[in-house]
């Protein structure tokens, strides 16, 4: 029996190791850079002079001015949330189900805006409803006041969420359930409502959930279209840190919302689980057929009519409001440094974003990457399935709580990295990791783990294994990370508002640093920048997909 | 003995999946683990290759206690169920796997990947995609690229499970010519009676986790161990009997039992051979329930007015209608005392 035990031993012995092994630099990641300044915020907030006081927490929410925050934060998100299901929910019926010519094209369209920084949507949504803006100069309508811009620009972000959860399991249900239902007795839309709803109900669910997320956790768009009138927690925890440097009130804050946002995230989790649940999923390609009858057309132009007002005329008006000076002005402008609102010409802004952005991806592929093939192991255990709910946080708990823990956890030896570059990249990857993660892990997943196992009896090493059944398998899906944690980095603007230097603002913040001073000047080279940034970001996205396709076959 | 199982026992929670299973396989020797789907026998084969861990007892190749040693430097080839062809590299590519990871130089390679897809008569076959192959051709190549890295035992989980019935009587006999001619070693898994009788050179019947009988096909086929066994191979008529001499007390009445067999309370079989139907007013008064056509035979079922029913074997012409009344004797050849 002693060699029984310790064979076993043996055999769980080196599965630990490897999984300890991948996993030992993701959690020192996240434990040195989320654990630490989260937990640097509770003490700030919650400790003064050594003792603790949780007492502040009802103090402060009980403010009337901070009630009234949380009022705003809450009922946004939820009209939002309710905004978007209702224009995108038949878009994503649309995708699901119809098949028209220029669809894919389409639906590149829809999900552009998602990976747009929130500076360059709030810009272009200030240049349709704003001071001067296409509605204000043909109606002389402007709603940059009101709380409507800040709605419409939620939808433009959160429509891809829908279509693409909900439309996404839409064109994976199998007709033939309705069809079933059909020949039970079941009128068209008793079927629908009897078998197809039930189904989608849980993708809705989560979809919600999702755009809840992050609408409450929304900053770049209510800190540009909200003005003074509307802000939310998100906005308030930068006023308080930058503004009216009260930390131990911004610190509470953070609290609240990194609660709030555990609860929704819980919520979320469950409600995957139980999309996950026994549903006969087929191609999507065999679901969709050619519109039929006036319904289905109408639907179609009505889906196509909200498009293009909602997400493309904003992005359209931005750029034509950029080309506003003559002889491009506005973008020559940029390459000088004499508008006294930075020390180096705007458009050095460009190169530091890119630079920026590699670090952050190459550390946001290694750490989530990791992350994800540890997760990925079968025999991942409970301890690591609760990492990947922790790894989940940091892009719920909002950019901002990310750049303020930065702003007072790592400004001290040992850890003082207040004058380091990489200070702007560790942020943007913490933030970009959990996107690596996410689009790593089902494909590292659905790798069958007997094709391991086929090549272990054929004689290659656990590293080869790895290197020559895993890496061409998920290779597409690595680049897709390393793309979104790209895309992040360029866009990301809570956390890299609060400790980009000075002298070295990225596009977002140079954006948002124009567009508060006055003048028609800075209006327009805000625009300019922002115009600058999405072709920036959108040309990373494409060259993206170049690569992809390029690389498919073996090798 | 090139792999000896001694005590080889694998738990999953407190569940026995194999239970002290001892098993010696000789140098060229093919060996059939036979047994219905959840009987242990997969993990057999997982546990020799080293992808399942053993909770106790030894796994030996050569003599050698290969506790330890990881699936990769055991040098025994699988063949998987549903072959676990590599999708993204060509049929070439998959064969010369094994090679590459044995560092086998390119232009050697390339020879060889070419001689074992015309072993397994697919010649010429090394550019194409493996989502072109129809299941008999990624069976095949999965044999070849088994083969290639020349283990020392080759072992194959359920070798034709997935493809259809006249493909799975070719090939098996393709395998076993092959196997013949190579002098490979080979511990086979299936549930397939059919497969392993033609394949083996000696047949291991697996229950639960354990070994309930291992023999000759012919062995086995003519003496199953057990009332387990024999119904596993497709026999029905078996009954409780009390043996006195050579004649046994059945529910069917006295039957004739051949000299020498055990005495006392026993499992006696009789197989449908045995069973010859005669005219009504005769032996055993049975009605004729169902029949179905078997190819050479027709299986007869009958009802006795008392005791379990029965299964005839009946030359195409001579089976009774359902609903007739017939009589049924018992040969001794086909009779035989179990346990």
């Amino acid at each position: 029996m002693t060699g029984a035990s310790g064979s076993r031993a043996t055999g769980s012995r080196r599965g630990n190791a490897t999984r300890l092994g991948l996993m030992a630099l993701p959690v020192g990641f996240f434990a040195l850079f989320f654990a630490w300044p989260v937990a640097a915020i509770v003490a700030r907030g919650l400790k003064t002079d050594g003792a603790w006081h949780l007492g502040r927490i009802a103090e402060i929410v009980t403010q009337p001015d901070i009630r009234h925050v949380l009022w705003f934060t809450t009922w946004q998100a939820l009209a939002s949330t309710a905004l978007t299901l209702l224009l995108a929910l038949p878009a994503g019926y649309v995708f699901a189900r119809l098949d028209f010519p220029g669809k894919h094209l389409l639906r590149a369209v829809v999900t552009v805006p998602f990976v747009l920084p929130t500076v360059v949507a709030g810009s272009a949504f200030l240049a349709l409803v704003g001071r001067g803006g296409l509605l204000d100069e043909l109606w002389g309508v402007r709603l940059d006041t009101t709380v409507w811009a800040i709605l419409l620009a939620h939808v433009f972000f959160n429509f891809a969420v829908v279509v693409r959860t909900v439309g996404g399991l839409w064109a994976q249900l199998d007709p033939r359930q309705e069809e079933a239902a059909r020949m039970l007795g079941a009128s068209p839309l008793t079927a629908w409502r009897k078998v197809t709803l039930p189904a989608l109900a849980p993708a809705v669910a989560a979809a919600a959930l999702m755009v809840f997320l992050f609408t409450f956790t929304s900053f770049g768009v209510v800190q540009i279209l909200g003005g003074p009138t509307f802000s939310t927690l998100e906005v308030e925890i930068y006023r308080q840190t930058s503004e009216v440097f009260d930390l131990s009130t911004a610190a509470v804050l953070t609290l609240v919302q990194f609660a709030a946002v555990g609860a929704v995230l819980a919520v979320h989790a469950w409600t995957v689980r139980r999309r996950e649940t026994a549903l006969r999923l087929v191609d999507p390609k065999a679901t969709a057929r050619r519109p039929r009858g006036a319904g289905q057309w109408t639907l179609l132009a009505s889906v196509l009519v909200v498009v293009a007002l909602l997400l493309v005329l904003p992005l359209a008006v931005l750029v034509r409001r950029s080309l506003d000076a003559p002889g491009l002005g506005y973008y020559r402008a940029l390459t000088h440094a004499d508008g006294g609102t930075f020390l180096v010409a705007p458009v050095h802004a460009v190169w530091t974003s890119l630079e920026y952005a590699v670090a952050a991806t190459a550390i946001a592929v290694v750490i989530g990457g990791l992350a994800a093939a540890a997760l990925a192991r079968r025999d991942a255990g409970r301890l690591v399935r609760g990492f990947d709910a922790l790894l989940m946080l940091p892009l719920g708990v909002s950019a901002v709580t990310v750049g303020f823990g930065f702003l007072i956890a790592l400004d001290k030896p040992p850890l003082d990295l207040r004058q380091s570059w990489i200070l702007v990249p560790l942020a943007q990857a913490l933030v970009g990791a959990p996107f690596v993660v996410r689009t790593m892990l089902p494909v590292l997943r659905a790798v069958d783990v007997r094709l391991r196992e086929a090549a272990a009896v054929l004689g290659a090493s656990p590293w080869r294994v790895w290197r020559e059944v895993d890496l061409p398998l998920v290779r597409r899906a690595l680049l897709v990370a390393a793309g979104f944690a790209f895309a992040v980095s360029l866009g990301e603007f809570g956390a890299t508002v609060f400790i980009a230097r000075p002298d070295n603002p990225t596009l977002p913040v140079a954006v948002a640093r124009l567009l508060s001073r006055p003048g028609d000047l800075n209006y327009g080279q805000a625009m300019a920048l922002s115009t600058i940034l999405m072709v920036v970001c959108a040309a990373a996205l494409l060259i993206l997909e170049r690569l992809r396709t390029d690389r498919t076959g073996e090798f | 003995m090139l792999l000896s199982l001694d005590a080889a026992t694998v738990r999953f929670g407190g569940r026995a999946v194999l239970d002290t299973v001892g098993l010696d396989v000789a140098e060229h020797e093919v060996v059939c683990v036979l047994g219905p789907s959840g009987s242990g026998k997969s993990t057999l084969l997982r546990a020799v290759a080293g992808l399942q861990p053993l909770s106790g007892g030894r796994v030996l190749l050569d003599g050698r206690n290969q506790t330890g040693v990881p699936a990769h430097q055991r040098g025994v080839g699988l063949m998987f169920q549903d072959h676990q062809l590599f999708p993204q590299r060509d049929v070439g590519a998959n064969v010369a796997f094994g090679l590459r990871m044995h560092g086998v130089a390119k232009g050697e390679r390339d020879v060889e990947v070419g001689r074992l897809l015309e072993l397994v008569g697919l010649p010429g076959a090394a550019r194409r995609a493996v989502a072109s192959l129809s299941g008999g051709e990624q069976q095949r190549v999965a044999l070849a690229r088994a083969l290639a890295p020349r283990p020392r035992l080759l072992m194959l989980d359920e070798p034709l499970g997935q493809l259809d019935r006249s493909l799975r009587e070719r090939l098996v006999v393709e395998l076993s010519e092959l196997f013949g001619r190579l002098g490979t070693t080979v511990l086979a898994v299936t549930h397939d009676q059919g497969e392993a009788f033609a394949l083996a050179d000696r047949v291991v019947v697996m229950r639960d986790g354990r070994i309930a009988q291992s023999g000759t096909p012919l062995e086995v086929w003519q003496r199953p161990a057990d009332a387990f066994v024999a119904r596993f191979l497709g026999f029905e008529n078996v009954v409780p009997a009390t043996v006195a001499g050579t004649v046994a007390d059945s529910p069917w009445g006295k039957l004739p039992v051949p000299e020498g067999s055990a005495q006392g309370h026993r499992t006696v079989l009789v197989r449908p051979a045995g069973v010859r139907l005669v005219p009504a007013d005769q032996g055993l008064a049975c009605t004729v329930t169902a029949r179905t056509f078997k190819g050479t035979h027709v299986a007869v079922h009958l009802q006795p007015a008392d005791g379990p029913r029965l299964e005839a074997a009946c030359p195409l012409r001579d089976a009774p209608e359902p609903g007739a009344s017939v009589g049924v004797e018992f040969d001794v050849a086909e009779t035989v005392v179990l346990d």
